[in-house]
């Protein structure tokens, strides 16, 4: 009697995964969503800049100004130049964002740069999209900076070397594909685990397994199951896209990956029962999934750093499984992540786990009671 | 041929959808909750403006000159600096994600220091965080570049003779929350145009309510009419709700005017709604609606709009997709309302492409219902 594992539990298991799999529409569900956000992700959540379009306003129409706006066409950061002719077009341009920046160069630019005297060119920038006008103002300024003098002596770069470790080209694939892992898993491991029990419910059925032979602890555990084999499905997927299609190395331990994965699995299947233990309904299921998922993700430091956050959200970020996960698939992918460190984000995610799954089965039994 | 809208069977169909919305507490939690929740994960849990960055200085020198330069960086208000002597320890930091770079003073920086000439020292970023490397790199360089400039290292280091003079209109101080605000006020009225009238919809013909309503002389139009009635209200309540909190608790500015806002709000909810009915009338699933809806409506808001991620840098054919998600033309809207005032060739054109999305989509799911009845 004392055994875990039953042929009741085994039915239940078998019958759960049906019931999942039985529907054509919610098949596709399973796979549809975590492919579309592969690849609509991976592709646009990029912070750089490139291809803006930038106004040109040349009140000079000198030789130094041509250089310079020549040497901004021939950036590859820049696609366009749109020639601006008074102040008013300028406020125009930059009020229905034709363009990102104007370039101003005063009338006085080349006469200035002939003479080697200090010459300024301005730059106003739509402050509306802070983050990537302070980037362009970069590029911009490094550009400029550049122009009108010939190199002068001494013209040091200041001293230092810079190297990326982990990802020399910094490129943006390799950050977001091994966080995407983290991302989709959750998605799907809450929203599946508390749709499950919430669409019982409220077709009836869930009295139907009250009353059959099967124990809470049966039912409990044949409800996660099914979402924990799609999450380990998922993140299998995405192991061997990324390196497969995206070039990403994986540089970790397979073992420590999915021993991981299933933790971090099942803190979300915790946290997917504790929402269908306390919904009647699925929209109610669906709203306190989406609840949960919505921080999860966005104070995992994926969507921005936690170091940017105030401290008092930063505390709070060590309840989130993401931020433990996030840690681990991004190390395992680029740092080649030793055991050691692994562990250390590795138990707060089982303590995690333990208290969502604890929680979730107290209030199941007390709920059924 | 039935009449398509009689005012007394339209206010009972409307007055049976407030008493639903009354009855569950869910749809409270959508439209008072949820905002909230949104609006303060946006206003303090996402920033863009890089705040302290954990570093670890390694300095291998014992001499006077690497003594001066290691504290540059412990003063400095972009780094919070831990000190070792050799690399191996700085590195297993980084490798556990508790810094986020290095940067190595080299043993014969004092020495080349004495020399008179310009030393070399070494920054090494964690490029597994692209953005966070970008700017440990900048400003590492920086602090570096400032030390030698002021303790007259490496002789004199020329100003470039052309220098540029940026300004920032609309958000002088760069503050992101300033953007990201208004977006958010994007996402909720995608969550409760899109998501709360696919699970509504859904709902009906899942619980098999939706047959019972088929069977009285209800029209298609009155249907939709009290299906999308309601939630509109609910959606402009919300939105007024974030807008208030943006001003007061975030201190966004508001230079734009209040019908503007209620255009650009109302057209979008045309083509969010429209959606919505789609959605759940195409899949009849409460679970598929929601995951649908998630997928065509709450994503792409946050990703293919240039929300946070600039449009123009993504490849060719997501740009394209991008011409197809309602909040591209509703987020740039909204972020000139707030932050630079009323820009009306902007708001016209912009809200008339919505209004031709949302008569698309109504127009689907009338033609996806109706088929349905007759199967």
């Amino acid at each position: 009697m004392s055994r875990l594992f039953t042929r009741r539990l085994w039915a239940m298991i078998v019958k759960e995964t049906w019931a999942i799999l039985r529907d054509p529409k919610s098949r596709a569900i399973l796979v549809m969503p975590p492919l579309v956000q592969l690849f609509v992700f991976s592709f646009a959540t990029t912070l750089d800049v490139k291809n803006v379009d930038i106004g040109v306003y040349d009140r000079s129409h000198g030789a130094a100004a041509m250089d310079l706006i020549q040497r901004i066409d021939g950036s590859p950061n820049f696609r366009r130049i749109v020639p601006i002719r008074s102040q008013a077009e300028m406020r125009e341009v930059i009020e229905n964002q034709t363009v990102i920046a104007v370039l101003v160069i005063a009338d006085d630019f080349d006469r200035k740069v002939a003479a080697r005297s200090p010459a300024e060119v301005g730059i106003v920038l739509d402050g509306r999209r802070s983050n990537a006008a302070q980037i362009v103002s970069g590029y911009l300024s490094q550009i400029v900076a550049a122009t009108g003098s010939v190199p002068r002596v001494n013209d040091v770069a200041g001293g230092t070397v810079v190297t990326h470790w982990f990802n020399p080209s910094l490129s943006f694939f390799w950050f977001t594909l091994p966080s995407l892992i983290a991302v989709i898993v959750s998605v799907s491991g809450v929203a599946l685990t508390s749709q499950s029990i919430a669409r019982e419910r409220e077709l009836g059925t869930f009295d139907q397994l009250l009353v059959s032979p099967l124990r809470p602890r049966e039912i409990l555990i044949g409800k996660t199951i099914p979402p924990m084999l799609i999450g380990t499905l998922n993140g299998t997927l995405f192991l061997i896209i990324a390196p497969l299609l995206f070039g990403v190395p994986f540089t970790g331990s397979l073992l420590l990956f999915f021993l991981s994965l299933e933790v971090y699995l099942l803190a979300l299947v915790g946290l997917g029962l504790f929402v269908s233990a306390i919904s009647m309904t699925q929209q109610q299921a669906f709203l306190g999934s989406f609840v949960l998922t919505v921080p999860i993700l966005l104070l995992s430091g994926y969507a921005s750093p936690i170091e940017n956050m105030p401290d008092w959200l930063q505390v709070a970020t060590y309840a989130n499984p993401a931020r433990f996960f996030l840690v681990i698939v991004q190390g395992l992918f680029l740092k080649a992540m030793p055991a050691a460190a692994v562990f250390q984000q590795l138990w707060p995610l089982g303590l995690i786990a333990l208290v969502t799954l604890t929680a979730a089965a107290w209030l199941f039994r007390a709920r059924m009671e | 041929m039935k009449q398509a809208i009689d005012r007394r069977r339209l206010r009972a169909l409307i007055r049976k959808e407030l008493a639903q919305i009354g009855r569950d507490p869910s749809t409270f939690l959508i439209a008072l909750f949820l905002p909230l929740l949104l609006m303060f994960l946006f206003g303090f849990a996402i920033s863009l403006d890089t705040a302290r960055t954990r570093i670890a200085v390694v300095v291998q020198d014992s001499g006077g000159a690497a003594a001066g330069l290691a504290p540059s960086y412990s003063n400095s208000p972009y780094f919070e600096v831990s000190e070792f002597r050799a690399v191996p320890p700085a590195r297993d930091l980084m490798m556990a994600d508790k810094v986020r770079g290095m940067v190595v003073i080299p043993q014969d920086f004092s020495a080349t220091v004495a020399k008179g000439k310009l030393p070399q020292i070494q920054i090494v970023t964690d490029g597994s965080q692209p953005n966070t490397a970008n700017f440990v790199a900048a400003y590492a360089e920086g602090v570096m570049r400032n030390w030698a400039a002021s303790e007259g290292v490496g002789g004199r280091v020329a100003m470039p003779a052309v220098q540029a003079n940026p300004r920032f209109w609309y958000n002088p101080a760069l503050k992101s929350r300033n953007f990201l605000v208004p977006g958010a006020i994007a996402i909720v009225m995608t969550m409760i145009g899109t998501l709360l009238t696919a699970l509504v919809v859904a709902r009906e013909w899942e619980r098999g309510t939706m047959e019972a309503m088929i069977a009285t002389p209800m029209t298609m139009v009155e249907f939709v009419i009290s299906k999308v009635v309601p939630y509109y209200f609910l959606a402009m309540t919300s939105m007024a709700v974030c807008t208030l909190l943006a001003v007061t608790l975030f201190q966004v500015p508001f230079r734009g005017s209040i019908p503007a806002l209620l255009l650009v709000s109302s057209a979008f909810l045309m083509p969010s709604l429209g959606m919505g009915l789609f959605i759940s009338s195409a899949t009849k699933n409460q679970f598929v609606a929601s995951q649908m809806a998630l997928l065509a409506s709450f994503l792409p808001t946050f990703l293919l709009s240039g929300f946070v991620y600039e449009i123009a840098s993504m490849p060719v054919p997501i740009q394209a997709l991008t011409y197809v998600v309602p909040a591209r033309y509703l987020i740039p809207s909204l972020q000139t309302i707030f932050l630079v005032g009323d820009v009306w060739p902007m708001f016209l054109r912009d809200s008339a492409i919505m209004l031709g999305f949302g008569l698309f989509f109504f127009f689907l799911s009338f033609r996806v219902t109706r088929r349905s009845l007759d199967t």
